[in-house]
């Protein structure tokens, strides 16, 4: 494997046993480098996510080491995880709040972060009266106010309908570009992984490992029509093929 | 990034004058309509069904308001009646008291160690399905006969609904929200104080408004039981009884149920202001 000082994130070797014997991840091993968004696909139950809790610290692996620096890493999980009782601002706080920042200051960078997500004018609701589209936009803002420089998504836009997932891809791409952080994305949808990723990892069924990896060649930031041209729709069709094959 | 889609906001619906109107129709004309069916019935059984020698048994409505209600003088007066009501309001709401911080207290230590969950539960179960009557004559073995008894069996009846509920909520967080806090690093206090507490309010307060209830009726067995120091809506009722004074008896039931659906009605409006704007679950019941 590469070993490589511009690495946000390393794995090396990684392997998962559940205490029920169940073995999810066999010998992962790959890094994503300051500048990359890395997504992984690959069949359900292969391990995705649980690559993404050992990154992050909520698993430790049976096997195998992850170098990252685990201060401020940015996780955005499946669902927006907002507290239904915090109302947005309150919700965008709540990180620098754990982290012991004055008030102030995280109010401002909560402020800045709800004008990156496009939620100005929606402050005070609270999450019960947002869409699935804005909460994860607040969940969003809510890991930007840390500024990691790493982002771990975990099929983030997986609950919500098919045009509002391409805006938050679009959104998402563009925070990329100008917040400059490393990303790990986890998702079912192929268009999805090749729109967004400078490189696309596909994973083997149970137990899961890197079964292909594609270099993505589009120059951000990529427009909406980029879903339409012929060499995406080429890609798409190899990272399916690959997929189909690591499937079976 | 765009700005946010406000189609994608789900507005909150604001009723319009029609709406509001029907919906104050639905709140009040059902009940009303019901309340005249049981008036009408109880008429029915006091003047058809019961001979006239017989009608002590159940006295008519009219009879009731203006025996009992009205007339405030005297021994069994509404004077006095209120002033039982007061002492049995006050054993209540000092039991209720006391049994919301023990039991926000138990809950919280329970859901903290998994092994005092484990070691309180079947006894806190048991405590709860041993009758109260059952237990009245060792509590005032212990506590005598006054005030203090009664406000133990009011903690006694109404502290298992404020633990189970309280616990249930304490635990009801989801786990992507406690991984939030791990990734972040929230010591205990942190996750007690910011998630769990918070998450637990709904259930809580369902607790609570089972528990208010329970509380009224601790302190009117209570004090039906011991009978004796300041005289509490139990004593009236108990005395009422003794002497077939049917309006009168009828009269301190209707006040004891008021009492109840009061501080029910008391911790609805509580939970309303506390958790109205983010629970679905707060409401009228």
């Amino acid at each position: 494997m590469t070993d490589n000082n511009d690495a946000a994130l390393t794995f090396d070797d990684i392997g998962m046993i559940f205490p029920d014997g169940t073995e999810t991840l066999q010998n992962i091993s790959f890094p994503i480098i300051k500048g990359e968004f890395v997504t992984v696909v690959g069949p359900s139950g292969c391990g995705k996510s649980t690559l993404l809790k050992i990154a992050s610290g909520l698993l430790e692996p049976t096997a195998g080491t992850v170098k990252v620096d685990r201060d401020r890493l940015g996780y955005v999980f499946q669902d927006a995880t907002l507290l239904p009782w915090r109302n947005v601002t309150q919700n965008i706080e709540l990180f620098c709040e754990l982290h012991g920042m004055p008030k102030d200051e995280r109010r401002e960078l909560a402020e800045a972060a709800i004008e990156l997500v496009g939620l100005n004018g929606f402050e005070n609701h609270y999450p019960k009266s947002l869409s699935g589209g804005m909460k994860m936009r607040a969940s969003l803002a809510r890991t930007l106010t840390l500024k990691p420089p790493l982002f771990l998504f975990d099929e983030p836009f997986g609950a919500v309908d098919e045009i509002t997932r391409e805006h938050l891809n679009e959104e998402t791409q563009q925070l990329f570009l100008q917040e400059g952080f490393a990303g790990l994305f986890i998702t079912h949808s192929i268009t999805e992984a090749v729109f967004m990723s400078t490189k696309v990892l596909v994973m083997s069924a149970r137990p899961g490992n890197i079964v292909a990896e594609f270099d993505i060649p589009f120059d951000y930031p990529r427009k909406p029509d980029l879903r339409f041209d012929a060499e995406f729709a080429r890609i798409c069709g190899e990272v399916s093929k690959e997929l189909r094959g690591g499937h079976s | 990034m765009n700005d946010a889609d406000a189609s994608e906001t789900i507005k909150p619906k604001t009723a319009d004058g029609r709406s509001k109107i029907r919906s104050a129709a639905l709140n009040i004309i059902p009940p009303f309509l019901f309340g005249s069916l049981i008036i009408g019935g109880w008429y029915f059984i006091s003047y058809v069904m019961l001979a006239e020698n017989r009608r002590f048994l159940l006295r008519p409505p009219d009879k009731v308001v203006t025996e009992g209600f009205l007339d405030w003088g005297g021994t069994g007066g509404m004077a006095e009646m209120l002033q039982s009501l007061w002492s049995s309001t006050k054993v209540a709401g000092i039991g209720l008291f006391c049994a919301i911080l023990l039991g926000l207290f138990l809950a919280v230590l329970m859901s903290q160690a998994i092994t005092v969950e484990k070691a309180l539960f079947p006894f806190l179960v048991t405590l709860q399905a041993i009758p109260i009557l059952a237990i009245v004559p060792l509590i005032s073995f212990w506590w005598g006969t006054g005030q203090t008894s009664r406000v133990v069996v009011c903690i006694i009846i109404s502290l298992f609904p404020i633990i189970v509920n309280t616990l249930f909520g304490l635990q009801s967080a989801e786990r992507g929200m406690h991984d939030l806090f791990t990734l972040h690093h929230a010591n205990r206090l942190t996750r007690l104080r910011k998630l769990m507490f918070p998450a637990a309010l709904p259930a809580m307060f369902a607790g609570l408004r089972i528990s208010a209830g329970l509380s009224v009726i601790g302190a009117i067995v209570g004090d039906f039981f011991f009978g004796r120091g300041e005289v509490g809506l139990g004593q009236l009722i108990k005395r009422f009884a003794s002497r077939l004074q049917g309006e009168e008896l009828l009269t301190s039931v209707i006040l004891s149920s008021l009492l109840g659906v009061s501080v029910f009605l008391l911790f609805t409006w509580i939970q309303n202001k506390a958790i109205g704007k983010w629970s679905d679950r707060a409401g009228l019941v």
